[in-house]
Protein backbone atom coordinates (compact mmCIF):
# COMPACT_ATOMS: atom_id res chain seq x y z
CA UNK A 1 0.00 0.00 0.00
CA UNK A 2 1.29 3.44 -0.84
CA UNK A 3 2.68 5.53 1.98
CA UNK A 4 -0.01 8.18 1.45
CA UNK A 5 -2.88 5.71 1.60
CA UNK A 6 -5.09 5.33 4.63
CA UNK A 7 -6.74 2.20 5.90
CA UNK A 8 -9.54 1.75 8.40
CA UNK A 9 -11.33 -1.43 9.32
CA UNK A 10 -13.95 -2.54 11.78
CA UNK A 11 -15.73 -5.78 12.63
CA UNK A 12 -19.47 -5.35 13.03
CA UNK A 13 -22.09 -7.52 14.66
CA UNK A 14 -24.79 -9.00 12.49
CA UNK A 15 -27.55 -6.68 13.58
CA UNK A 16 -29.61 -3.89 12.04
CA UNK A 17 -27.74 -1.20 14.00
CA UNK A 18 -24.55 -2.13 12.18
CA UNK A 19 -26.03 -0.77 8.95
CA UNK A 20 -26.36 2.75 10.36
CA UNK A 21 -23.00 2.49 12.10
CA UNK A 22 -21.22 1.51 8.89
CA UNK A 23 -22.96 4.27 6.95
CA UNK A 24 -22.01 6.93 9.50
CA UNK A 25 -18.42 5.78 9.65
CA UNK A 26 -17.98 5.80 5.89
CA UNK A 27 -19.76 9.13 5.53
CA UNK A 28 -17.23 10.72 7.86
CA UNK A 29 -14.37 9.24 5.87
CA UNK A 30 -15.93 10.37 2.60
CA UNK A 31 -16.49 13.90 3.89
CA UNK A 32 -12.92 14.12 5.12
CA UNK A 33 -11.73 12.91 1.72
CA UNK A 34 -13.45 15.89 0.09
CA UNK A 35 -16.53 14.32 -1.48
CA UNK A 36 -19.49 16.67 -1.87
CA UNK A 37 -22.94 16.04 -0.42
CA UNK A 38 -24.29 14.17 -3.43
CA UNK A 39 -21.26 11.88 -3.64
CA UNK A 40 -21.40 11.28 0.14
CA UNK A 41 -25.05 10.29 -0.27
CA UNK A 42 -24.13 7.77 -2.96
CA UNK A 43 -21.24 6.36 -0.97
CA UNK A 44 -23.33 6.16 2.20
CA UNK A 45 -26.16 4.43 0.38
CA UNK A 46 -23.74 1.92 -1.16
CA UNK A 47 -22.24 1.13 2.23
CA UNK A 48 -25.74 0.63 3.65
CA UNK A 49 -26.61 -1.72 0.82
CA UNK A 50 -23.35 -3.65 1.17
CA UNK A 51 -23.87 -4.16 4.88
CA UNK A 52 -27.56 -5.00 4.45
CA UNK A 53 -26.48 -7.61 1.92
CA UNK A 54 -23.97 -9.07 4.38
CA UNK A 55 -26.46 -8.91 7.26
CA UNK A 56 -29.39 -10.47 5.46
CA UNK A 57 -28.16 -12.61 2.58
CA UNK A 58 -24.57 -13.39 3.60
CA UNK A 59 -24.84 -13.97 7.33
CA UNK A 60 -28.54 -14.90 7.20
CA UNK A 61 -29.06 -12.55 10.19
CA UNK A 62 -27.19 -15.02 12.43
CA UNK A 63 -25.82 -13.06 15.41
CA UNK A 64 -22.77 -15.29 15.84
CA UNK A 65 -21.45 -14.20 12.45
CA UNK A 66 -19.59 -10.96 11.79
CA UNK A 67 -19.50 -8.33 9.08
CA UNK A 68 -16.03 -7.09 8.14
CA UNK A 69 -15.91 -3.52 6.85
CA UNK A 70 -12.74 -1.89 5.56
CA UNK A 71 -12.15 1.50 3.95
CA UNK A 72 -9.04 2.51 2.03
CA UNK A 73 -8.23 5.95 0.73
CA UNK A 74 -5.59 5.83 -1.97
CA UNK A 75 -4.34 8.86 -3.91
CA UNK A 76 -6.97 8.08 -6.55
CA UNK A 77 -10.02 6.66 -4.85
CA UNK A 78 -12.02 5.62 -1.83
CA UNK A 79 -12.30 1.83 -1.70
CA UNK A 80 -14.82 0.03 0.49
CA UNK A 81 -14.76 -3.67 1.31
CA UNK A 82 -17.70 -5.44 2.93
CA UNK A 83 -17.15 -9.10 3.75
CA UNK A 84 -19.61 -11.53 5.28
CA UNK A 85 -19.26 -15.01 6.75
CA UNK A 86 -21.82 -16.69 4.55
CA UNK A 87 -21.45 -19.01 1.59
CA UNK A 88 -20.61 -16.45 -1.07
CA UNK A 89 -22.50 -15.73 -4.27
CA UNK A 90 -21.98 -15.00 -7.93
CA UNK A 91 -23.10 -11.72 -9.42
CA UNK A 92 -24.42 -13.63 -12.40
CA UNK A 93 -26.90 -15.39 -10.11
CA UNK A 94 -28.44 -12.14 -8.88
CA UNK A 95 -31.78 -11.42 -10.60
CA UNK A 96 -32.10 -8.19 -12.55
CA UNK A 97 -34.40 -5.94 -10.48
CA UNK A 98 -35.33 -3.98 -13.61
CA UNK A 99 -36.70 -7.06 -15.38
CA UNK A 100 -40.45 -6.84 -15.78
CA UNK A 101 -41.06 -9.91 -13.64
CA UNK A 102 -39.00 -8.43 -10.78
CA UNK A 103 -40.22 -4.84 -10.77
CA UNK A 104 -42.70 -5.49 -7.97
CA UNK A 105 -40.31 -7.60 -5.94
CA UNK A 106 -39.94 -6.37 -2.38
CA UNK A 107 -36.21 -7.13 -2.32
CA UNK A 108 -33.17 -7.56 -4.54
CA UNK A 109 -32.24 -3.96 -5.39
CA UNK A 110 -29.15 -3.55 -3.21
CA UNK A 111 -26.56 -4.81 -5.68
CA UNK A 112 -28.16 -2.72 -8.41
CA UNK A 113 -27.93 0.45 -6.30
CA UNK A 114 -24.28 -0.15 -5.38
CA UNK A 115 -23.42 -0.63 -9.04
CA UNK A 116 -25.33 2.51 -9.97
CA UNK A 117 -23.80 4.70 -7.28
CA UNK A 118 -20.15 3.62 -7.29
CA UNK A 119 -17.51 3.86 -10.03
CA UNK A 120 -16.22 0.34 -9.49
CA UNK A 121 -18.02 -2.68 -8.09
CA UNK A 122 -17.19 -6.35 -7.85
CA UNK A 123 -17.85 -9.37 -5.68
CA UNK A 124 -14.94 -11.69 -4.88
CA UNK A 125 -14.54 -14.70 -2.61
CA UNK A 126 -13.76 -13.43 0.89
CA UNK A 127 -11.06 -14.84 3.15
CA UNK A 128 -13.88 -15.86 5.53
CA UNK A 129 -15.35 -18.15 2.86
CA UNK A 130 -18.18 -15.69 2.33
CA UNK A 131 -18.56 -12.93 -0.21
CA UNK A 132 -16.51 -9.76 -0.30
CA UNK A 133 -17.99 -6.73 -1.98
CA UNK A 134 -15.32 -4.33 -3.21
CA UNK A 135 -16.48 -0.95 -4.46
CA UNK A 136 -14.71 2.28 -5.18
CA UNK A 137 -15.35 5.93 -5.90
CA UNK A 138 -12.79 8.20 -7.52
CA UNK A 139 -11.67 11.02 -5.29
CA UNK A 140 -12.77 14.54 -6.25
CA UNK A 141 -10.19 15.86 -8.66
CA UNK A 142 -8.65 12.45 -9.38
CA UNK A 143 -8.14 11.76 -13.06
CA UNK A 144 -10.57 9.32 -14.69
CA UNK A 145 -8.97 5.92 -14.85
CA UNK A 146 -5.44 7.32 -15.11
CA UNK A 147 -2.88 6.13 -12.68
CA UNK A 148 0.48 7.71 -12.13
CA UNK A 149 1.58 4.75 -10.13
CA UNK A 150 1.99 6.02 -6.61
CA UNK A 151 4.00 9.10 -7.37
CA UNK A 152 2.94 12.01 -5.24
CA UNK A 153 4.89 14.59 -7.20
CA UNK A 154 2.95 17.41 -8.80
CA UNK A 155 2.07 15.75 -12.08
CA UNK A 156 1.22 17.79 -15.15
CA UNK A 157 -2.17 16.07 -15.42
CA UNK A 158 -3.27 17.25 -12.02
CA UNK A 159 -6.49 19.12 -12.66
CA UNK A 160 -8.75 19.36 -9.65
CA UNK A 161 -12.38 19.89 -10.54
CA UNK A 162 -15.33 20.66 -8.40
CA UNK A 163 -18.56 18.83 -9.04
CA UNK A 164 -20.75 21.04 -11.18
CA UNK B 1 -27.65 12.64 9.82
CA UNK B 2 -28.21 8.89 9.88
CA UNK B 3 -30.29 8.47 12.97
CA UNK B 4 -33.35 10.50 11.95
CA UNK B 5 -36.15 8.01 12.52
CA UNK B 6 -39.34 7.78 10.52
CA UNK B 7 -42.60 9.23 11.74
CA UNK B 8 -46.02 8.84 10.20
CA UNK B 9 -49.44 10.37 10.84
CA UNK B 10 -52.58 10.14 8.79
CA UNK B 11 -55.61 12.31 8.11
CA UNK B 12 -58.72 12.20 5.94
CA UNK B 13 -59.16 14.18 2.79
CA UNK B 14 -62.62 13.17 1.61
CA UNK B 15 -62.55 9.44 0.96
CA UNK B 16 -58.78 9.46 0.72
CA UNK B 17 -56.41 8.83 3.62
CA UNK B 18 -53.31 10.99 3.39
CA UNK B 19 -50.30 9.58 5.23
CA UNK B 20 -47.73 12.23 6.09
CA UNK B 21 -44.32 10.69 6.55
CA UNK B 22 -41.04 12.21 7.59
CA UNK B 23 -37.51 10.96 8.18
CA UNK B 24 -35.81 7.95 6.66
CA UNK B 25 -37.53 4.84 5.33
CA UNK B 26 -34.73 2.34 5.86
CA UNK B 27 -34.07 -1.16 7.13
CA UNK B 28 -35.36 -1.57 10.66
CA UNK B 29 -37.79 0.70 12.46
CA UNK B 30 -38.44 2.94 9.46
CA UNK B 31 -39.66 0.24 7.12
CA UNK B 32 -41.45 -1.51 9.99
CA UNK B 33 -43.43 1.65 10.77
CA UNK B 34 -44.50 2.00 7.16
CA UNK B 35 -45.70 -1.61 7.12
CA UNK B 36 -47.55 -1.16 10.41
CA UNK B 37 -49.22 2.06 9.28
CA UNK B 38 -50.44 0.61 6.00
CA UNK B 39 -51.60 -2.54 7.80
CA UNK B 40 -53.65 -0.46 10.24
CA UNK B 41 -55.25 1.50 7.42
CA UNK B 42 -56.21 -1.67 5.58
CA UNK B 43 -57.62 -3.12 8.79
CA UNK B 44 -59.79 0.00 9.00
CA UNK B 45 -60.95 -0.59 5.41
CA UNK B 46 -59.12 2.49 4.22
CA UNK B 47 -57.98 1.52 0.75
CA UNK B 48 -57.51 4.90 -0.93
CA UNK B 49 -54.13 5.92 0.35
CA UNK B 50 -51.95 8.86 -0.59
CA UNK B 51 -48.48 8.80 0.95
CA UNK B 52 -47.00 12.25 1.35
CA UNK B 53 -43.21 11.89 1.17
CA UNK B 54 -42.39 15.60 1.32
CA UNK B 55 -40.35 15.17 4.48
CA UNK B 56 -38.78 11.84 3.56
CA UNK B 57 -35.28 12.62 2.42
CA UNK B 58 -33.83 9.14 2.36
CA UNK B 59 -34.97 5.66 1.33
CA UNK B 60 -32.76 2.58 1.02
CA UNK B 61 -33.49 -0.71 -0.74
CA UNK B 62 -35.40 -2.00 2.30
CA UNK B 63 -37.55 1.13 2.24
CA UNK B 64 -38.15 0.75 -1.48
CA UNK B 65 -39.19 -2.84 -0.84
CA UNK B 66 -41.60 -1.68 1.85
CA UNK B 67 -43.18 0.89 -0.48
CA UNK B 68 -43.65 -1.85 -3.08
CA UNK B 69 -45.15 -4.12 -0.43
CA UNK B 70 -47.55 -1.34 0.57
CA UNK B 71 -48.51 -0.78 -3.05
CA UNK B 72 -49.24 -4.45 -3.74
CA UNK B 73 -51.04 -4.94 -0.39
CA UNK B 74 -53.43 -2.07 -1.10
CA UNK B 75 -53.95 -3.17 -4.68
CA UNK B 76 -54.72 -6.72 -3.57
CA UNK B 77 -57.49 -5.28 -1.40
CA UNK B 78 -58.95 -3.51 -4.41
CA UNK B 79 -57.60 -0.13 -3.39
CA UNK B 80 -55.12 2.38 -4.68
CA UNK B 81 -51.89 3.72 -3.22
CA UNK B 82 -50.29 6.82 -4.71
CA UNK B 83 -47.35 9.03 -3.82
CA UNK B 84 -47.19 12.77 -3.24
CA UNK B 85 -44.35 15.31 -3.06
CA UNK B 86 -41.24 13.26 -3.72
CA UNK B 87 -37.94 14.84 -2.78
CA UNK B 88 -35.29 14.84 -5.49
CA UNK B 89 -33.36 11.97 -3.97
CA UNK B 90 -36.44 9.78 -3.63
CA UNK B 91 -37.62 10.64 -7.13
CA UNK B 92 -34.20 9.80 -8.57
CA UNK B 93 -34.21 6.50 -6.69
CA UNK B 94 -37.65 5.54 -8.03
CA UNK B 95 -36.55 6.51 -11.52
CA UNK B 96 -33.39 4.40 -11.62
CA UNK B 97 -35.28 1.42 -10.18
CA UNK B 98 -38.04 1.94 -12.77
CA UNK B 99 -40.64 2.22 -10.02
CA UNK B 100 -41.51 5.74 -11.09
CA UNK B 101 -43.60 4.14 -13.81
CA UNK B 102 -45.33 1.81 -11.33
CA UNK B 103 -46.44 4.37 -8.76
CA UNK B 104 -48.73 7.24 -9.59
CA UNK B 105 -46.82 10.28 -8.37
CA UNK B 106 -48.27 13.74 -7.77
CA UNK B 107 -46.85 17.13 -6.91
CA UNK B 108 -50.16 18.70 -5.86
CA UNK B 109 -52.36 17.28 -3.10
CA UNK B 110 -55.82 18.39 -4.35
CA UNK B 111 -55.05 16.92 -7.78
CA UNK B 112 -53.79 13.72 -6.19
CA UNK B 113 -56.91 13.39 -4.01
CA UNK B 114 -59.21 13.98 -7.00
CA UNK B 115 -57.42 11.28 -8.98
CA UNK B 116 -58.77 8.49 -6.78
CA UNK B 117 -61.85 6.69 -8.09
Amino acid sequence: MAEDSKHLEVVLDTQVESVNLAEEMCLRVAESAGFDEEMCYRIGMSVREGVINAFHYGNQEKPEKKIHLAVDITPEKLVIHVMDEGKGFKLSDVPDPLAEENILSTSGRGIFLMRAFMDEFEVVPGTTGGAEIVMAKRLPGAENGHSNGHSSSSGSDSNPQEEA
Amino acid sequence: MCAMSLHATYRDSGAVTVVDMGGRIVLGDGSALLRKTIGQLLDDERTKILINLADVNYIDSAGIGELVHAYTSVKTRGGELKLLHLTKKVRDLLQITKLYTVFEVYTDEPTAVRSFQ
